[in-house]
């Protein structure tokens, strides 16, 4: 199964906005995609209350996974996403 | 029952009237709540009350301004969430009713929360606010929350809380009226933000059926339903006469023989600092500074410390900007300086005595204010919160002094520091009575409690007689004490303040013009009578009285 890490670049952590753009995008895929710590049972990347319940930090490595077609492509984007300071931009 | 008058204690002054628009309350799900009969009905229940909620949340966000729209849009992805619905999926599978299935469900994501803290335990409010609306759906009862205001509305609850405030259209609400809360309630706050009346601790407020016309006299406390064409004409005409002779009235607060009062903005962020920029007034007597420290994961960089200070300046050339330094607790945690839960907060390691523990807090609070003290030309001055002895004042004098700031002072909320003034403020520039919790350390009574309204009442005469004693200190040890709790914004106790001695008033800036009014209509001396008047008095209530009843006829027939 594709699999990606990403460090979490926004200032705030995955949280508020930064958890809402993220889960967007996963859920924008149409893919099941998972997130988590490496080593940690992974949680439902488009569950915002799942993403904001990981709690992951600013600076914090994670782990995406994801399975169907595109899914190499979709965990590019979305890593993409993650390493950026989403809180920051608007 | 037409013209029925009820009385409660009015916290932001000002009449209007209009049809009454009730905010319900947040629904629980029933404790008796039998096991479903049947699973499926009861699951699609649930799926149906989420799926409403989220529709409802969106319609509502699509309607909203700027501010309220990325609130009310992540609520909404909240109550489409898939995990949430599996939660509560899950529940029914285990025999729980729909409604109960859902707190369950909602619960268990909450306690995530409240365990990562910080940022992500503030987002329970917004998931106990679904799980509220879930519920009620199920339920068939009404959606809690403030509903869609078409036009002008009293908004009547049993308490507001922020969360249910920021969806909450402000063009449309003319005065707001709660069943319980506190002179230093959100309620209260809020209301003289906006510069709409406001009663709080009316009887039976959530009792006054929907659509019902309210007259609301936020000086008097008093609210009249169905007020007869005579009342509402009075109340117009009042309200056109006090616009005139404030209208007239510009520049610094000056009493009638032209002793001078700095009339200053109470401010707790850019956006208010922008707003207070424009108004006429002489500068702010106090600036809180934790919302950009309690919403934070990591103490911020100087630098980005640095920025938002000198947004907060650049309205204010040329004028002073009082900054007080971080007053965060046990109540107001921070993420990255928790000291640890408390039995009793407001008397912990909270203020200064916080910044004691953890001085690279203040330390770098101070050298960002500097930094953009620099380049803006705002007359800065810094002051600690709660501190109580003549060592605290020192040891916080010294810190500012080493960062390069030109003047310390301190908040004067603790009776010892008002009891001993002359001392405590002999080491630093000035003083500033916070109100508020002065009075509630001089009552021990509790702000958030509203059953102790009356206690916590500026107007006691043991609150005014602490007062007295800090203006003595600060006039004997030559350094000026102002006053930057609400009571500033009441324009008697202004006059009163004033007899006592206090150099600045500082209040929500919609305030501002009916003080300057108050002071611009009597001399120092006739406020130092009002003022013996009100320390004479043997309870608040008769403290009032006797100082409406001295003042000027022209400002108690308006105010």
């Amino acid at each position: 199964m594709p699999q990606r890490t990403a460090t979490i670049g926004s200032s705030v952590g995955l949280h508020a906005r930064p958890a809402a753009l993220f889960v967007e995008a996963a859920q924008g895929t149409g893919l099941d995609v998972e997130i988590g710590r490496p080593g940690e049972d992974p949680v439902d990347a488009t569950s915002i209350l799942g993403v904001m319940a990981l709690g992951a930090k600013h600076g914090e490595e994670v782990v995406l996974t994801a399975e169907g077609d595109g899914a190499d492509a979709a965990l590019a984007g979305l890593v993409d996403l993650l390493n950026r300071d989403l809180d920051a931009e608007e | 029952m037409s013209g029925e008058r009820r009385s409660g204690v009015g916290v932001s002054p000002g009449t209007a009237a209009g049809p009454v628009v009730q905010v319900a309350p947040p629904v629980k799900a029933p404790a008796d709540e039998p096991a479903p009969a049947d699973a499926e009905a009861a699951a699609e229940s649930v799926r149906g009350a989420l799926s409403a909620v989220g529709e409802d949340l969106d319609a509502r966000a699509a309607a909203a301004d700027e501010h309220a729209q990325p609130i009310l849009k992540a609520t909404a992805m909240i109550a489409r969430d898939k995990g949430l619905a599996k939660a509560a999926a899950k529940q029914v599978a285990a025999g729980k009713g729909p409604a109960t299935a859902i707190a369950a469900a909602v619960d268990e994501f909450a306690a995530q929360f409240e365990a990562l803290g910080g940022y992500f335990a503030e987002r329970v409010t917004d998931l106990r606010d679904v799980g509220s609306r879930a519920i009620a759906h199920v339920l068939g009862v009404p959606t809690p929350g403030v509903p869609e205001l078409s036009g002008p509305s009293v908004i009547v609850a049993l308490d507001l809380a922020p969360a249910e405030t920021a969806a909450l259209d402000r063009s449309h609400v003319v005065a707001i009226v709660t069943e319980h809360g506190g002179r230093t309630s959100h309620t209260a706050i809020l209301a003289a933000q906006m510069g709409i009346p406001a009663v709080v601790q009316l009887p039976d407020a959530t009792g006054i059926p929907a659509g019902t016309t309210v007259a609301v006299d936020g000086d008097a406390g008093h609210v009249v339903l169905d007020p007869d064409t005579r009342l509402l004409e009075i109340q117009r005409a009042r309200r056109e006469k006090l616009a005139a002779a404030l209208d007239e009235l510009h520049g610094p607060g000056r009493t009638a023989d032209g002793h001078a009062v700095a009339l200053l903005a109470n401010i707790g962020g850019v956006d208010d600092a922008v707003a207070a920029g424009a108004a006429d007034l002489e500068g702010v007597g106090l600036f809180r500074t934790e919302f950009m420290y309690l919403s934070a994961a990591t103490l911020p960089s100087v630098e980005d410390q640095a920025d938002v200070y000198r947004q907060v300046l650049a309205p204010f050339p040329g004028r002073r900007v009082v900054i007080r330094t971080l007053d965060a607790g046990a109540d107001k945690p921070l993420a990255f300086a928790d000291l640890g839960e408390e039995e009793n907060p407001a008397l912990g390691r909270r203020g200064l005595r916080l910044c004691q523990a953890r001085p690279e807090l203040l330390d770098s609070q101070l050298e960002a204010i500097a930094l953009a003290a620099k380049d803006t030309g705002a007359e800065v001055k810094v002051m600690a919160p709660m501190v109580a002895t003549t060592d605290e004042a020192e040891w916080f004098a010294t810190r500012v002094r080493a960062a390069g700031l030109p003047s310390a002072g301190v908040m004067i909320e603790v009776p010892a520091a008002a009891l001993r003034a002359h001392h405590v403020l002999s080491h630093v520039d000035f003083g500033s009575l916070g109100t508020n919790d002065l009075a509630q350390y001089t009552m021990a009574a509790d702000r958030g409690e509203g059953e102790l309204a009356s206690l916590l009442d500026p107007w006691q005469p043991a609150v005014l007689q602490v007062i007295e004693a800090a203006c003595k200190g600060g006039h004997s040890s030559d350094r000026p004490v102002g006053v930057c709790g609400e009571s500033a914004g009441d324009p008697f106790l202004a006059l009163v303040l004033t007899g006592l001695g206090v150099a600045s008033l500082s209040m929500a800036p919609s305030k501002v013009p009916a003080v300057r009014f108050a002071l611009s209509r009597h001399t120092l001396a006739e406020c130092r009578s009002l003022a013996s008047a009100a320390l004479d008095a043997p309870t608040a209530e008769r403290a009032r009285q006797l100082v409406k009843a001295g003042a000027k006829n022209e400002v108690t027939d308006l105010l």
